[in-house]
């Protein structure tokens, strides 16, 4: 499986340890770059937005029971959702992992 | 907040070697947090935190005339308050509204103020004005200012600077650490037994280093500050206090001391006394929210029709209860612990109830206590 990364990952470094995590419901249309999931620490709420336009098919109800999955496991049981795509064009908009590195050490 | 460039305290950068993430606070660049804010929150509260606070005024208000100059714009007795003895109090407007709230220590001929960071400008300029003539205000500077925090504070600070385990809970002394000459007092905003300490700012860095190279000591930044104070029930002056707000609105009237409550004689004086006759209209509470969802200060509190009938002024995750907690002013008639209150953010409706502060017990070295 191919991973793709957006420009906005931001909220990862300045969040911190997450608290609760507010996700979509399934069916929920969902546009590129637009609030898709609200993130919470101690601190602050940030928005996460969907990386491109589809149509939520599942929450990750894991989320709810633990939060934290998003700190110590982003990128296997940390997921937020699954969205069908409504274009799936907008893949070849994203970056592969080698470029979302190249991109995060040039920030 | 200011628009210039941040001014630098004297332990930027020690900070910054200690890994720590900086944030603009208060017009000073200042650490948020070195390794995250719930590991710093429960070290704090089951060991030491090291916190500096330096970006805060400490003052000295000497001559004569200063504790009734101070009388005439804090509600608290000082006329009472011994020798190396220090009182919360808050510098009141003449509508009896909160500019400030202090920590004020008689200290031998003159009174010893700290005050906060983001106001003290302010202050000093509110002070100079009303303060009578031969009143002499001192800003000092060249002071650094660190808060040690935690259950084992007292075990590595009696190691440093002996004696300081004689202190009970609002005294204060002078003391030796690290070679330098300091202020030590028994108080802080964590809710736990714990110290300030007030140190010549060129020794900062090397009393820093002493305290945080003892194995019950971890720095701490200011976002465990603020969740270890909301935990506390301590409000947090510009967000849960501000000039329109009086002390028994906040739910601050222990700091009105029984002498000045019988007497007056202090600004906005007349609308509190008349607060504590008939009760003021809105209240200061804490309030536990239900679900898992931190609501955050400027969500709306809301009656039964969805008007706002009040304002959330501070707000997050509580890491001992993990649990989101706040402070909110609600309407005097809702602020039973146990009243259920309607919270509204970015368009989501919160449950929450009315809980009685501290949300977590304070753990303060009083004397007599066991």
């Amino acid at each position: 499986m191919t991973v793709y990364y957006t420009e906005e990952h931001e909220w990862i470094s300045v969040q911190g340890d997450i608290v609760f995590v507010e996700l979509p419901e399934a069916g929920r249309q969902v546009s590129k770059g637009g609030e898709a999931a609200v993130v919470e620490s101690v601190k602050a709420a940030s928005d996460v937005f969907a990386p491109v336009d589809g149509e939520v098919t599942e929450p990750n109800s894991a989320l709810g029971d633990d939060p934290s999955l998003v700190n110590t496991d982003p990128e296997g049981e940390g997921w937020f959702f699954k969205l069908r795509l409504s274009d799936p064009s907008q893949l070849q908009g994203l970056m592969d992992a080698d470029s979302y590195k190249a991109f995060a050490d040039s920030q | 907040m200011s628009e210039g460039p941040e001014v630098t305290l004297p332990l930027d950068g020690w900070h910054r070697a200690q890994g720590a993430r900086m944030v603009e606070f208060a017009g000073y660049s200042m650490p948020i947090q070195y390794e995250g804010i719930i590991a710093e929150h429960r070290w704090t509260r089951a060991s030491a935190g090291l916190f500096d606070v330096s970006h805060m005024g400490q003052l000295i208000v000497a001559g004569a005339e200063a504790e009734k100059g101070l009388e005439s714009l804090l509600p608290a007795d000082l006329a009472i308050l011994k020798d190396g003895r220090l009182r919360y109090s808050l510098l009141l407007n003449d509508e009896g509204g909160i500019v400030d709230d202090l920590m004020a220590t008689r200290r031998g001929d003159h009174f010893y103020v700290v005050v906060n960071g983001a106001t003290k400008a302010g202050d000093i300029a509110y002070l100079e004005e009303r303060l009578p003539r031969g009143v002499v205000l001192d800003h000092m500077k060249e002071q650094a200012l660190l808060a040690l925090q935690g259950p084992k504070a007292v075990d590595v600070l009696a190691r440093l600077a002996p004696g300081v385990e004689r202190l009970g809970f609002m005294t204060g002394g002078a003391f030796t650490l690290g070679g330098a000459p300091v202020w030590i007092s028994r108080s802080g905003y964590t809710g736990e037994d714990g110290f300030e300490i007030s140190l010549p700012s060129g020794r900062a860095e090397a009393i820093a280093e002493l305290l945080a190279g003892q194995e019950e000591v971890k720095p701490i930044g200011l976002g465990a500050r603020d969740s270890l104070r909301l935990e506390a029930g301590l409000p947090l002056y510009g967000h849960d206090l501000d000039p329109e707000t009086t002390p028994i609105e906040a739910d601050l009237g222990f700091a009105i001391s029984k002498r000045r409550r019988a007497e007056g004689g202090f600004a906005g004086w007349h609308r509190i006394f008349r607060e504590i006759e008939e009760g003021p209209v809105r209240r200061r509470v804490g309030l536990a929210v239900e679900g898992g969802q931190p609501v955050r200060e400027g969500a709306a509190v809301v009656d039964s029709d969805g008007d706002e009938v009040g304002k959330v002024t501070s707000g997050g995750f509580s890491p001992m209860l993990e649990a989101p907690i706040a402070m909110a002013y609600v309407p005097a008639a809702s602020a039973e612990p146990g009243t259920e209150i309607r919270l509204v953010q970015r368009g989501k409706i919160f449950q929450a109830k009315v809980a009685l502060m501290p949300f977590v017990p304070h753990r303060y070295h009083r004397k007599g206590a066991a």
